[in-house]
């Protein structure tokens, strides 16, 4: 099937079949391997990216389903070559440490700060709960996300 | 982009993909041979492990009249594909049907909300799941179509066993009601699960209004189940820790009786407090 998609603001165009996941598209169809691909069945959050500003599961859509929507994935957080504030603090709390989750985790919790900018720990606590991390645990985690998020409420501050 | 095509690269066995756009074009296409996409949170994971080959994957997420959430007429009514999301920011929700609220907050997390449906979490019929307990406390009805009519059934009769519901292949679950509650009515929610946003073990849901005790139970056994003996207790002036007791009576795991019974507690007492 012919589908199309805009993915961080650039259109991608492509034949798929109707069984094609999402996943597999922006990684092999779009060749945007920022998303990584851990369990396909929904659990682990590695392949979260945004679809119209929410966060999804990429393996658990089928890429024909988001034919003329809007993604947003890892690659398209840091817009200008600087990194986006939770990727900066990501790599100052060593909240990562093979990495191979950070995209998940960048892209669940980019949008539940932009939900919940006053969120408090439990509540991040539970946010995070949908992303799993093999390595690094989890406190640099929670850290980087506070550090970040203290940052974005500081720079929605009118000066 | 041209060449955009991950070639070879597919997990599902092969179906044929329709998405009609309405109600009536979808029931033309349901039969024994398909299967209905709606959020994809649990038949996608299935068709991923090839645990389900339909031959047919009729996809409703285009169908816009099947989203909606009102209570224009006295029940609350959902539109089987309104996202579980919709249903926890729904302000009406949250203000007259509180536990649906409550329930939807710990159907597995943000990143399966946000494409989860409601009526993809009842027709799934997962006896661990929130929802359908919730709605079974609520006394909901489900409405389901197929090209030859319509009909409403209660969740005694629609839930038959685990992922086994009395929907035919042609039929398509398109509407979930909930009556209104009474004045005065309080609810209460509580589950186990060993990390917020997993699958839960088992939980329990329950409405207490003057003249109406709800009960129902997650978990608990191959449908989500009405406590109808605790239920009884509890109007009949019973504390909530004897309700309870009586909620899980006849499980017979020691583990999961022990379990419900304070879970029911806890909802119970929620929904007096």
């Amino acid at each position: 099937m012919r589908m199309s998609v805009e993915i961080n603001g650039r259109d991608y165009e492509g034949d798929v079949e109707p069984r094609t996941l999402l996943s597999d598209f922006i990684r092999h169809g779009a060749g945007l391997t920022g998303t990584k691909v851990g369990c396909e069945q929904g659990v682990c959050g590695a392949c979260t990216v945004q679809l119209d500003g929410e966060p999804v599961r990429s393996c658990l859509m089928l890429a024909v389903q988001a034919n003329g929507r809007a993604l947003r994935t890892v690659e398209g957080l840091s817009g200008d070559g600087a990194l986006h504030p939770l990727q900066r603090a990501f790599h100052e709390a060593h909240a990562l440490q093979c990495g191979f989750c950070t995209a998940g985790f960048l892209m669940s919790m980019e949008a539940f700060l932009r939900q919940h900018p006053d969120a408090g720990e439990e509540e991040l606590r539970e946010a995070l709960a949908g992303n799993l991390c093999r390595c690094t645990g989890y406190l640099g985690i929670i850290e980087a996300v506070e550090d970040a998020a203290r940052e974005l409420r500081g720079a929605d501050r009118p000066a | 982009m041209a060449g955009a095509s991950g070639r070879g690269l597919v997990k599902p066995a092969p179906f044929a993909y329709q998405a009609p756009a309405t109600v009536d074009e979808a029931l033309r296409l349901l039969g024994a041979d398909s299967a209905v996409l709606a959020g994809g949170q649990s038949l996608v994971p299935l068709l991923n492990l090839r645990l389900a080959r339909p031959e047919r994957v009729v996809d409703i997420n285009g169908i816009g009249e099947l989203d909606y959430i009102s209570a224009d007429d006295g029940p609350l009514r959902i539109g089987a594909m309104t996202r579980q999301v919709a249903l926890e920011r729904s302000e009406l929700v949250h203000r007259r049907w509180p536990l649906l609220h409550k329930a939807v907050r710990f159907v597995g997390h943000a990143q399966i909300r946000s494409r989860g449906t409601v009526g993809g979490s009842v027709a799934h019929a997962d006896p661990a799941a929130e929802l359908p307990a919730a709605l079974t406390a609520l006394d909901a009805r489900f409405h389901l179509r197929s090209s030859g009519g319509a009909r409403t059934v209660g969740p005694s009769e629609f839930f038959l066993g685990p992922l086994y519901t009395a929907r035919e292949p042609d039929e398509l679950l398109v509407e979930i009601e909930v009556p209104e509650q009474p004045e005065g009515s309080r609810s209460g929610f509580a589950e186990h699960a060993r990390t917020h946003g997993d699958f839960a073990t088992a939980g329990a849901a329950a409405v207490v209004a003057p003249g109406r005790v709800g009960i129902a139970l997650l978990g608990a056994g191959p449908v989500p189940a009405r406590a109808a003996a605790a239920e009884r207790a509890l109007a009949g002036g019973a504390e909530p820790r004897e309700a309870a007791a009586l909620a899980a009576r006849d499980i017979e795991d020691e583990h999961r009786r022990a379990l419900l019974t304070e879970l029911a507690r806890r909802a119970i007492e929620e929904a007096m407090a």
